[in-house]
């Protein structure tokens, strides 16, 4: 392990050295899967970027690198913030995870907080916003919305994350509006907006005025609005040119006040590892405006919704509850323990289809 | 599963409008390869030709504009490949993928102040009767005029390739460009203006998706549309119309599937997603015991003193 | 006597190619508002010489190795003329075959799981390699065209992997397979800590010294040669050419699956979705800036290496958006590609000379 303590050392004289020339700028490091300029997901991350750089002023200086693959090049780019100096480095994507890991061990005194991972370190952190609060929102507005009942969910993989947003908007939708069912795609890929825009046209010639989306471009809103009245929401970022419709409302991932709470305890010296799973209350999960083009009842019983979940008073995920074979999930009341959510891979009762494995 | 629910006639018609990135693109590779010349850059020529596209139909409000600026910044993108090839005597598969590296950087920098708009709509060419014929009319009578222009283009292709003198003589160099030579032709000038056309087909192409098929500008939205329209070429056996043949295949099996999976049937996608490229192999590998192969010359360089 | 001018043109234009670059980059990178000699120096400097070279110059290594062996397999059937443009999917079926021996012995410790994968991930790359070979040798079928098909099979195929068979049972339902970096027995590890010397650079050094021997010394390696230039006289001098396909493409398949099994094993990991970041196709440009010669692939392998590493941190320290760094790179193999004809009139006029 010579290795870990020249590089540590290298790091220490650095800090010394920078402290002494740049009067303790925090340097504030991220890493993006995709490139900031993709309209969805990473462009919500860099936002918060922004929102630090703005919050901070002159006491921080954020650099980024974008389109980072996984493997051997995420792990040279982590490694290369750290040598450059940077106190804390969030890596955005679950695919970094092991690159992350290994990194952090390498560097003790520079933080990390890796987006939507389950590895921690004393020195590596992990954060991940409850999604599925902001889909049981959007899930009453498709219930309501929805002319024909059919409601379609474009997914990008069958991971535990998806299918958690599936379930949880399918619940919400089915009680307010019971004949609803839900048509399932999986584009197996995040961000391919001709595919997205093609499954939305699918979904549509199919009779599914309502499409949900998991995936990360703006394409199946692009495509609905071609295809006259069609409900679509916003995903990862507001996708504010689509309003008033087809977008009617939106999930924002806001990750900038968490940014900014995380590097003032990088500044404070208060900061600690930990696991951070925020939700609507944290405003990390928020709701973009309902437009006009939702009734005003409808609008109400969603922002109630959101409301209710926010103070606790709701669970997404409350019984009575089976699995999609008919099997006992939740009791009457009983909550869905995180350890459940993180690792979800079965449709709740009434889910048609079956998860590809 | 509810098979009823998946409409043929839409199916159909939204099939087209998933065909006709990788025709237009397959067209233009087409008459590449048929004179000789192996372009792979053909996804960097549509991602620029994507861009380009965008940019100047949303700058001057017309889509018919933006599709002209798309191939002329298609056929630009291509002259490098064309100056590399033709004139330096660089490697065809070298250039090409160096084209794609460099079409892919340069579209995304073009880009950056493009993200998040709406371009203008393209114009459904909406005939009036024709339309409202049931069944047939929305199939075929109810597009955008890209759709046409496509199916225009296959024929005119076509036609160049089989009627005319000039398509003689592109056929003639890619078969053997030393005898062509020989025989008075001028190799170099065929082979330049052939791939000045692939490039602009393949910007066309591209603009196709960023202007109607999603409509909006990404980085790399193209998402590898342009390897597809180079095994479509090969499918097609260098002939125009089963490049028609072959996007409506690839791009229906794209569409198929999405189509299966939103009426509930469970099908291996990943799986599926393989077949055309199984079959491209299939037809090549029948092909090859067939008379009618690769262009003579198809990828080898040319230079006169030889 | 009269080789010596062209030789001193082979080996400068490749240097006239990269100062030509750094300008038009310079001119870049001024239109975006950087600092161009800056952002030059980050590029060509930086990972060699700054201030954390020790940590870029083993980098370097980890990038160049898997450019350098699937090159150095690819430039052999260049020179027969065959071409085999699927390196890329015969990187990622040396990565399923030698990853998926890994995970059916996990979690044996047994010495020789690392041989076995070895032997697997080579076997796997041979075995997609020898599908276009087979084809051409039997019916005649176009390699450069089954090749490309099969890289599309193979990238499915790793996403069925990823997501179905080798998904991780404790991965909490993420797709991709356990880290082949927490299972010793399977890790391809550096051979000394910090060096970045793992197998894969080693065993493309070999390959290197071992392209080197077989082009200059051994009579197959002659008869690549003699094939790439004079088919026909080749036919005379006893080659038989489909020895030579099935050679070559397995060769160069073998080369390309080794390279994906030690990078599955070492830098990245495991078995996911994005595993293959296109190592097989910048190889084939590396192939012919190295002008399909053992050193010169070697050579270019490293200075692809150098412009990735140098752009990452260009983009890291002066905020240069990827794109910029992508457009350079394809500046840099357009000037190399272009400069080519320098040494092409040179020779030629040589040629008139001698006629």
């Amino acid at each position: 392990m010579k290795f870990t303590r020249l590089l540590t050392g290298a790091v220490l004289a650095l800090g010394l050295a920078g402290t002494a020339i740049a009067e303790e700028k925090t340097k504030v490091g991220f890493i993006y899967v995709g490139p900031i300029g993709d309209g969805g997901y990473t462009y919500e991350h860099n936002q918060g970027r922004l929102a630090v750089e703005e919050h901070f002023g002159d006491k921080v200086e954020t650099i980024y690198q974008e389109s980072v693959p996984e493997g051997a090049d995420a792990e040279r780019a982590i490694t290369q913030m750290a040598l450059s100096g940077a106190d804390i480095i969030f890596t955005t994507s679950f695919g970094f995870m092991d690159s992350t890991v290994n990194v952090a061990a390498k560097f003790p005194d520079v933080k990390f907080e890796h987006a939507t991972g389950y590895k921690r370190a004393d020195n590596l952190a992990t954060y991940s916003a409850r999604f599925y609060e902001g889909r049981s929102v959007l899930g009453v507005l498709a219930g309501r919305l929805t002319k024909t009942n059919k409601i379609g969910y474009i997914g990008s993989f069958p991971i535990p994350e998806v299918i958690r947003g599936i379930n949880a908007a399918y619940i919400q939708a089915k009680r307010v509006n019971p004949d609803i069912e839900f048509n399932i795609i999986w584009a197996y890929t995040w961000f391919d907006p001709a595919k997205e825009a093609d499954a939305a046209t699918a979904l549509i010639e199919q009779g599914n005025d309502v499409i949900l989306q998991h995936t990360d471009s703006t394409a199946p809103s692009a495509a609905a609005k071609t295809k006259g009245d069609i409900i679509t929401f916003g995903q990862a970022s507001d996708m504010a040119e689509y309003k008033p419709a087809p977008r009617v409302s939106s999930i924002i991932d806001n990750w900038g006040p968490y940014y900014i709470e995380r590097v003032g305890a990088v500044m404070d010296g208060t900061w600690e590892s930990q696991d951070t799973w925020a939700g609507i209350d944290d405003g990390m999960v928020v709701i973009g405006e309902i437009t006009d083009r939702v009734p005003a009842e409808v609008k109400e019983e969603a922002l109630a919704l959101r409301d209710a979940i926010a103070s606790g008073e709701q669970h997404p995920f409350t019984g009575p509850l089976n699995k999609q074979d008919g099997s006992v999930w939740l009791e009457e009341g009983q909550h869905a323990d995180d350890d459940t959510l993180l690792g979800m891979n079965f449709y709740v009762e009434g889910i048609k289809g079956t998860i590809p494995q | 599963m509810d098979l009823s629910s998946i409409n043929p006639i839409l199916l159909l018609a939204s099939l087209m409008v998933a065909a006709t990135p990788i025709l237009l693109a397959g067209l233009g590779e087409l008459v590449v390869e048929r004179a000789g010349v192996l372009n792979l850059g053909v996804e960097g020529m549509m991602i620029t030709g994507a861009i380009c596209g965008f940019a100047i139909a949303v700058e001057t409000g017309s889509p018919v504009a933006g599709f002209i600026g798309a191939a002329l910044g298609g056929a630009l993108l291509s002259l490098l490949f064309a100056g590399l090839t033709q004139f330096a005597l660089a490697n065809q598969v070298a250039s090409g993928l160096a084209l794609t590296l460099f079409g892919l950087g340069l579209s995304a920098l073009l880009g950056q102040s493009y993200v998040g708009i709406r371009p203008p709509p393209t114009a459904k060419l909406d005939i009036p009767l024709l339309g409202d014929i049931p069944v047939l009319g929305r199939i075929v009578f109810a597009h955008d005029w890209m759709v046409y222009f496509g199916l225009i283009l296959t024929l005119a292709v076509w036609a160049l390739l089989k009627l005319t003198r000039a398509g003689l003589i592109l056929r003639a160099v890619g078969e053997n460009h030393d005898a062509a030579h020989a025989l008075g032709y001028k190799v170099v000038r065929v082979r330049v203006m052939a791939i000045l056309f692939g490039g602009a087909c393949a910007g066309m192409g591209g603009a196709y998706i960023s202007l109607v098929r999603v409509p909006q500008w990404t980085e790399g939205m193209t998402a590898g549309a342009g390897w597809i329209a180079l095994a479509l070429v090969v499918f097609a056996s260098w002939k125009a119309g089963r490049v028609l043949l072959g996007a409506y295949l690839f791009g229906g099996v794209t569409v198929l599937q999405l189509n299966l999976q939103a009426a509930g049937v469970d099908i291996p996608v990943e799986y599926l997603s393989m077949s055309p490229y199984l079959i491209t192999i299939l037809v090549l590998v029948i092909l090859s015991a067939d008379r009618s192969r690769a262009p003579g010359s198809l990828g080898r360089i040319f230079h006169a003193s030889s | 006597m009269r080789p010596q001018p062209s030789r001193m043109w082979v080996y400068l234009t490749p240097l006239m190619a990269v100062v030509i670059t750094m300008i038009a980059g310079g001119v870049l990178f001024a239109a975006l508002g950087k600092d161009p000699i800056e952002a030059i120096a980050t590029i060509f400097w930086e990972p060699l010489f700054g201030e954390f070279a020790f940590y870029y110059r083993p980098q370097l290594l980890v990038k160049a190795a898997p450019l350098v062996l699937i090159a150095i397999g690819l430039s052999l059937g260049f020179r027969a003329g065959i071409w085999n443009i699927g390196a890329e999917g015969q990187y990622i079926l040396g990565a399923i075959c030698g990853a998926g021996v890994a995970l059916a012995a996990y979690p044996s410790q047994s010495a020789l799981i690392f041989p076995a994968m070895i032997v697997a991930g080579a076997f796997g790359g041979w075995a997609w390699g020898m599908i276009p070979a087979l084809l051409r040798v039997k019916f005649g079928t176009n390699e450069i065209l089954v090749s490309l098909m099969l890289v599309y099979v193979a990238e499915q195929l790793l996403a069925a992997m990823s997501l179905g068979l080798m998904r991780n049972p404790e991965g909490h339902g993420f797709p991709g397979s356990r880290n082949l970096q927490h299972y010793e027995a399977a890790h391809n590890a550096d051979l000394i800590t910090g060096s970045g010397l793992h197998w894969g650079v080693a065993a493309a050094l070999i390959a290197v010294i071992f392209a080197y021997i077989l082009l200059n010394r051994h009579i197959l390696g002659y008869h690549i040669r003699l094939t790439g230039q004079a088919p026909r006289a080749a036919r005379f001098a006893g080659v038989r050419p489909n020895r030579l396909i099935l050679f070559c493409l397995g060769i160069s398949g073998a080369l390309a699956g080794l390279a994906g099994m030690f990078e599955v094993a070492g830098p990245s990991g495991q078995v996911s979705i994005d595993f293959n970041v296109g190592y097989g196709f910048t190889a084939i440009i590396v192939a012919f800036l190295g002008r399909l010669h053992p050193v010169g692939i070697m050579l270019a392998g490293l200075l692809m290496a150098l412009t990735y590493i140098g752009g990452e941190i260009a983009q890291s320290n002066l905020q240069l958006p990827a794109a910029a760094i992508q457009l350079f790179q394809g500046m840099l193999l357009f000037f190399l590609l272009a400069v080519d004809v320098l040494v092409q009139f040179r020779l030629r006029l040589k040629r008139t000379e001698v006629a």
